[in-house]
This record gives structure tokens, C-alpha cells and sequence, in this order.
């Protein structure tokens, strides 16, 4: 059962093209991970999946309606989140706060209630709070809970907008470079989090560099080079496809080419 | 023995008690009834610089033409009983109204633009309001003003048998007005509506990825933070008895932004002690008084350079690391 498919989708940004004609869908449960060299336009298809960017050619679709060029609030509402290679951390919020921020579409209600503080108001609260503690577990920063956002250090804010993405109970999970910046053993906990997300039923699709992570907890890989698709199936295969190897080699003939190859 | 607190109190609660606490205790301290006056104006300033922290501390948006709605608010009371014999109570009340329904209107084009652009729009929205309330003089009088009815609760109070001085009794109202505005925003803070508000303060993309309608909530920031205004035009005619087209002025928005982001830009507390500061000192240092807007534009400049989250959170920040 396909909950996103992506069709031929493209942008150009001055007369230069950084994504045209990528399509592949996504399913419940199962991981797709996006990989490339850098500047393959991994980033950009997100931000067009997810709203942020208006594709110029190519439809999105998410349970067969087509949601090509919906803000990032109304694919919120059909159940996309998201989080950011570059990080869109609220830093002068706490912790906590970022968290239920993220629990925005279950928590909202009428700002005059909020205004006059009604006891609807407050139970909504109430309730996300609890549930964004749970989260803030979960990603293993309850200890940080009370502390303002900008104090943590990379990796944590890295998991922060996880908990944030995870707090809107999403079907569909967008995760760009989840991992970047973390050591090891962080790497391994995003690793083992975001398969046991996927195993509650969510579609995840993945962008990471770690081609140790992408292979061991990825379904299905899409690899772009130059805004363009050039293979896709199960990670053994992808990593064995003459077109792959030579896209890393050509773009890095070191670090990341290994990486695809072992 | 019981601990004096079940539980720590919080930052809304701390907030409303340090501000009743010197509502209700600095009469005690004033060598005379001018100094009632003084509260009363601090008071009004405090509730439009309130509205405002909800606008520039919440969701982060500029306002540079607020002045135009405290016009709006101040004029209705002073032309409802005459046009359209409202009591100036319903006057105050429609003035809002009114105001809310503008800014609704105003706010929806505005708020598209960013930074320097919507500064911008809005300074020149509040001097087409001034324009307006100074050139149509067959109804607002010109720039000669116009006077403004009695509110009336004086006289209510004596019928029921209370005395009390009108310098005194504008104290007592103005600051019971400024801590339902406070306990109203303080409210807001940490509600859905607040955390929406926050967050497309901090990364407007990152708002909208979790669901916020962000032109709305921008808009219903300016919306409230206009009623502010309005309210605060509204008793600053009905305690002066008196309008002119100036309470509009371009000069007036630049105080009450001036006032937000001195005591810090985020908090209710930071508002009150910028409004406080700022409508003190040129009433008690009367020297002053000819240099205001010099010294309102220093202040704001100093402010910007070495204190660019307010006197209260760099404060705060200070004593923090002289502890540690
Ligand atoms: N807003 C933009 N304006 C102009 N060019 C852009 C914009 N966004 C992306 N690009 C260009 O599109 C191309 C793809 O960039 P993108 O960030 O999607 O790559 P990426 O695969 O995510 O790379 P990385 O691995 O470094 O994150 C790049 O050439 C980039 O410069
Ligand atoms: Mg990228």
C-alpha cells in the first residue's frame, strides 16, 4: 500500500536544474533512504515533498490525492513532518516547549480561549506536555527538559527535532541527515530510533551520509547524482551498481566512495 | 512544618504578584497626589506596551504605527457619546472593536512583508491614521483636539456612598485594567496559541512544518495587540478629558516600541518596567521633559547596541554569572 509516490518530480533555480524527473513512493513501516554526493539535490527534493519549496514540474502525491504545492501546514495536517539538515531548532524556547510546539495540530484551539485561560485551554496543555515528555525520553534528552534550547550541544538539537517531528504523530517522517555531527554511539541510538519508528508504522524517508547506517536499516535506497535518479532498489543491490560507485567515486574520490563500496 | 509553597510558583503567577504588589504599595511612598498621575500614566502606557510584547516579544513582527489604533480608541470615546450617545464606557468598547476589525483588515496585506518592509507599512499606516484624525476636522476638531465626556464612575461611586479623589480612583482603575491585560498575555505565553506564536518567532519554516498557520497567528498577534492600544488611546483620553491628533503620532508608536524592547521585548514584567521607566522620567525630571524624544531615540539606540534583549533578560544574564 503506497502512502507517498513522487512523480517526475523537478525545480530549477536560475536557469540551473537541481532536481528533475525523481519519483518513487513510500510505505508504512518501511524505511526509503535518499542518498547522493553533495549537492545531488537530496535537500531540495525534501523541501519540495514537504511544501517548502514549489516543484516546477511533477506531482507529489500522498494516499493517491495529489498535494503538489500545499503549504507545509496543510501536508502537516495529512500527516508529513519533518526535520532539517541545517537544523530549525526554536532556540529561545525551552526544550520542552519545542517539543509540545510540535504537537501543534492536536493541541490547537480558539486564542481567545487561550487568552482567558479556560480550562480547555489548559487541559490541552496539560496533555501535551505529558506527551512531549514521553518524547523527550525517548530521544533521551528528560533531563534537558527545562533548559533553553539553544544550550544544547549539535547532536542533541539533532534529536530534539526528532522528538519535535515526532510530537505531531506523523504517517509520513521526512529525516534529513539525522545523524550528522553525532559520535558513534549516538549514531547507533538514531539508528536503532528510527527503525523502531518505522516498525510502529510510519513512512520514513531518510537522507544520510553514514552509508553503514543506510545500509543496515534501510528498505529501499534512491540514489541521485546531479538532481537526477540514477539507480533504486534494495541497499545490497544500489551498493553494488556499477552507476553508484562511479557517481561517489567521480564526485569524492575519497571518504563517501569507499563507504558505498564496503 | 509544611513547606510555605506545595510547589514552586510560576512565571505567570510571579509576575501578577510583583505587579499588584507595587500597584498596591507605592501610593504609600507618594509625597504627593501628582505622583497618582504619574501611576495612572504608567499604567496606560504599560497595557499598549503589554499588547505589543504579544506582537515584537511573542511573535516576533515590528509594529511602528500602534500609536494609530490608541488614536482610534482615544477618539471613539471622545466622539461615541457626542455622535452617537454612547456612555464613553460602550465608547471604549466599540473603540476596541473597531480597532480589532482594522487591524484584522490592515494586518492581512501587512503581515506578508518582512523586517524593514512591514516597519515600514505600518509606520505609514499609523501616520495615515494621524493624518486622518488632524485634517478631518468638521468631525475630530483639527489639530485643536476635542474634549472628552466624564467616564462617569466617580460619580457612580459617590451615589453608592464611596468617596474618592479622581487622581486616585484613574490609579486604581488604570492598574486593575493593567493587571487584567497582563494576566490575559501572560495567558497567552504558554498556551497552544502562545507556543505557535513563539515558535514562528524562532523559524517560521519550521512552524509551518509542524502546522502553524502562520499568517493567522501573525494576524491575530496584531489583532490583540491593537485592541492593547485601543484601550490604552481609550483611558488616556478619558483620564486626560482631552484628545488631540498627537496621541496618534509616529512619535507615540516609537515610545511604546521603545518601552517593549527596553525592559525586554518577551516578557510582561520587561513591559511594565520599560513603560515605567520611560513615562516616569520625563514627569519627574521636568528638565527632560523638552529632550524626550532625543532621549527616547538615545535610549533606543543604546538599547539596540548593548542590551539587544532588554534591560531585564541581560540583567538577569549578569546576576546569573556573577553567582556561578
Ligand atoms: N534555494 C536555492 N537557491 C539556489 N540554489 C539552490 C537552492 N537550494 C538548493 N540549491 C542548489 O541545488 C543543488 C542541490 O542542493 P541540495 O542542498 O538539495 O543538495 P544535497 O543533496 O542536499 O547536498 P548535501 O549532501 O550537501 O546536503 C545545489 O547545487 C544547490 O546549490
Ligand atoms: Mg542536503
Amino acid at each position: 500500500m503506497t502512502l507517498l509516490s513522487v512523480e517526475g518530480l523537478g525545480i530549477d533555480f536560475g536557469g540551473v536544474t537541481a532536481v528533475d524527473g525523481v519519483g518513487f513512493t513510500a510505505e508504512p513501516g518501511r524505511i526509503v533512504s535518499v542518498i547522493g554526493p553533495n549537492g545531488a539535490g537530496k535537500t531540495t527534493l525534501f523541501n519540495m515533498i514537504s511544501g517548502v519549496y514549489l516543484p516546477h514540474r511533477g506531482r507529489v502525491r500522498l494516499d493517491g490525492e495529489d498535494v503538489t504545492g500545499l503549504a507545509p501546514n496543510r501536508l502537516a495536517e495529512r500527516g508529513l513532518s519533518r526535520t532539517f539538515q541545517n537544523l530549525q531548532v526554536f532556540l529561545r524556547m525551552s526544550v520542552l516547549d519545542n517539543v509540545m510546539a510540535g504537537r501543534h495540530l492536536a493541541e490547537r484551539g480558539s486564542t481567545l480561549a487561550d487568552l482567558l485561560g479556560l480550562p480547555s485551554t489548559r487541559r490541552r496543555s496539560r496533555e501535551t506536555e505529558r506527551a512531549a515528555r514521553a518524547l523527550l525520553e525517548r530521544v533521551g534528552l528528560e533531563r534537558a527538559a527545562e533548559r533553553e534550547a539553544s544550550a544544547l550541544s549539535y547532536g542533541a538539537l539533532k534529536r530534539l527535532e526528532i522528538a519535535r517531528a515526532l510530537a505531531a504523530r506523523p504517517r509520513l517522517l521526512l529525516l534529513d541527515e539525522p545523524a550528522a555531527g553525532c559520535n558513534p554511539v549516538e549514531t547507533e541510538e538514531i539508528d536503532a530510533l528510527i527503525a523502531a519508528i518505522a516498525a510502529e508504522g510510519v513512512a520514513v524517508l531518510l537522507v544520510e551520509h553514514d552509508m553503514k547506517l543506510v545500509m543496515k536499516i534501510s528498505h529501499h535506497v534512491v540514489v541521485l547524482d546531479h538532481g537526477e535518479k540514477i539507480a533504486e532498489g534494495a541497499p545490497e543491490a544500489v551498493a553494488r551498481d556499477p552507476k553508484v560507485v562511479e557517481a561517489y567515486l567521480g564526485a569524492h574520490a575519497g571518504r563517501e566512495g569507499s563507504h558505498a563500496l564496503g | 512544618m509544611r513547606p510555605l509553597f506545595a510547589k514552586p510558583i510560576s512565571a505567570k503567577q510571579a509576575t501578577l504578584l510583583v505587579l499588584l504588589l507595587l500597584i498596591a504599595v507605592a501610593p504609600a511612598f507618594f509625597p504627593s497626589n501628582f505622583y497618582y498621575r504619574v501611576g495612572t500614566l504608567i499604567f496606560i502606557n504599560g497595557l499598549a506596551v503589554t499588547g505589543l510584547v504579544v506582537l515584537i516579544g511573542y511573535a516576533g513582527q515590528i509594529s511602528l504605527g500602534h500609536a494609530g489604533f490608541a488614536g482610534l480608541g482615544a477618539y471613539a470615546c471622545a466622539l461615541g457619546p457626542v455622535h452617537l450617545g454612547l456612555p464613553p464606557a460602550l465608547s471604549l468598547v466599540l473603540g476596541a472593536v473597531l480597532s480589532g476589525l482594522l487591524a484584522w483588515l490592515v494586518g492581512r496585506p501587512i503581515l506578508r512583508l518582512k523586517g524593514h518592509y512591514l516597519a515600514i507599512a505600518t509606520l505609514g499606516f499609523g501616520v495615515l491614521v494621524s493624518m486622518v484624525l488632524a485634517n478631518e476636522a468638521w468631525l475630530t476638531g483639527g489639530p485643536d483636539g476635542m474634549a472628552v465626556a466624564d467616564l462617569g464612575l466617580r460619580g457612580l461611586l459617590k451615589s453608592a456612598g464611596i468617596k474618592v479623589g479622581n487622581a486616585e480612583l484613574w490609579y486604581w482603575l488604570a492598574g486593575l485594567i493593567l493587571l487584567a491585560g497582563a494576566w490575559l498575555a501572560l495567558n497567552l505565553k504558554d498556551s497552544p496559541s502562545g507556543r505557535a506564536l513563539r515558535s514562528l518567532h524562532d523559524s517560521e519554516v519550521a512552524a509551518r512544518t509542524v502546522g502553524v498557520d502562520v499568517a493567522r497567528y501573525k494576524l491575530s498577534a496584531f489583532v490583540i495587540s491593537a485592541v492593547y492600544a485601543s484601550v490604552s488611546g481609550s483611558l488616556l483620553a478619558l483620564t486626560n478629558r482631552f484628545v488631540t491628533p498627537d496621541i496618534a503620532n509616529f512619535l507615540h508608536s516609537i515610545e511604546l516600541v521603545t518601552m517593549t524592547v527596553l525592559g525586554g521585548a518577551g516578557t510582561v514584567i520587561g513591559a511594565a518596567t520599560g513603560a515605567l521607566l520611560l513615562t516616569a522620567l520625563p514627569q519627574v525630571l521636568t528638565a527632560l521633559q523638552e529632550y524626550e524624544h532625543i532621549v527616547f531615540g538615545l535610549i533606543m539606540m543604546l538599547v539596540m547596541i548593548f542590551l539587544p534583549d532588554g534591560l531585564l533578560p541581560s540583567l538577569h544574564r549578569l546576576l546569573r554569572r556573577r553567582v556561578s
